[in-house]
């Protein structure tokens, strides 16, 4: 196998399972956290603005682990500087 | 492709580059600054205002409960800081209705330049609250081992804030222009829509978490003085 062949390959495979890891994980993380969160918010419904706030970040904290990922192989994908150096040959 | 609108460049001399970023940085700015100039010329305080100074009034006391909700007890002295960047943040992304717009938090620049913003703010509202060898003592808590772990968390915080940003509205953008390609007809106008809420919590989040980081910057300070009294 070429090597430039090689690196297209390798570049969307690892893309791919970047998007659909990084996908899943931070996922059952925020539905653990969604489901606690809407537990306490049953049993105490003064405090649910309290729990809202910190669960908006707790998810921001959790959504940006994904979106690593997510940036992660979109440059794979669209800014692959291996890529770039192997066409600039 | 086009990851960002960095790409689409206007005019080059040098190094010395005015791309759809700049420009639609300036022209928000412009929007904010006459928009609010225009509406705090003639500010009242009778029973009968104006709807604008009403929304305005809104917004402000908004941002104020939820800074000092979070823990900063005098909100005045740092509204002026976050608030501008929860603003200009909420207007770029909520303008992604308009068509032929591009938001300029789409770009790694400007989140680049909001987050050192805020990588700058902390230490300098943490030396006014209490001055400079106050402030470096906090980062000798609870022991000096974890002096290296504090300065870590300061840069990975900082880039975490940009890439969080960035990541959340290129992606929004992309979802959107790959979908044209796919189904063009209406689910890209769900998807825009998704795109809003997205963008108003995201602006939230990094107002929020802005607060968060120069409360913990200023009031390490105060509880150690509260310790020290008792």
């Amino acid at each position: 196998m070429e090597s430039s062949t090689l690196i297209a390959a390798v570049s969307i495979i690892t893309a791919g399972l970047t998007t659909g890891l990084g996908v899943m994980m931070p996922a059952l993380g925020q539905g653990k956290s969604i489901s606690s969160a809407l537990t306490s918010m049953a049993q105490q419904p003064d405090a649910s603005q309290t729990i809202t706030r910190t669960l908006f970040v707790g998810l921001a904290m959790l959504e940006s682990l994904s979106i690593y990922c997510f940036v992660i192989s979109m440059i794979l994908i669209f800014a692959n500087p291996f890529w770039n150096h192997i066409i600039a040959k | 492709m086009k990851l960002s609108p960095d790409e689409t460049i206007f005019w080059q001399h040098g190094f010395i580059t005015i791309n759809l970023t700049i420009l639609t940085t300036w022209a928000l700015m412009l929007v904010m600054v006459i928009g609010s100039r225009l509406i705090t010329r003639k500010l009242k305080a009778e029973i009968n205002i104006s709807r604008w100074q009403c929304i305005l009034e809104i917004i402000v006391t908004g941002m104020k409960n939820q800074i000092k909700e979070v823990g900063l007890n005098q909100p005045e002295k740092f509204i002026g800081f976050i608030g501008t960047i929860f603003l200009f943040i909420v207007l770029s992304n909520l303008c992604i209705i308009f068509p032929f717009y591009e938001p300029p938090t789409g770009s790694l620049s400007t989140t680049v330049a909001l987050a050192f913003c805020v990588f700058l703010a902390v230490p300098f509202f943490g030396i006014a609250e209490s001055g400079i060898m106050g402030y470096l003592k906090s980062y000798l808590k609870p022991t000096y081992i974890m002096l290296p772990f504090n300065i870590i968390s300061e840069i990975s915080r900082t880039l975490a804030l940009a890439i969080r940003l960035f990541g959340n509205i290129m992606s929004g953008g992309m979802i959107i222009s790959i979908l044209l390609t796919i189904v063009p007809f209406i689910f890209p106008i769900v998807m825009t829509i998704l795109g809003l809420i997205v963008g108003i919590v995201q602006a939230y989040i990094f107002g929020i978490l802005t607060t968060v980081y120069i409360a913990a910057a200023t009031q390490e300070s105060k509880s150690q003085k509260v310790s020290k009294t008792n």
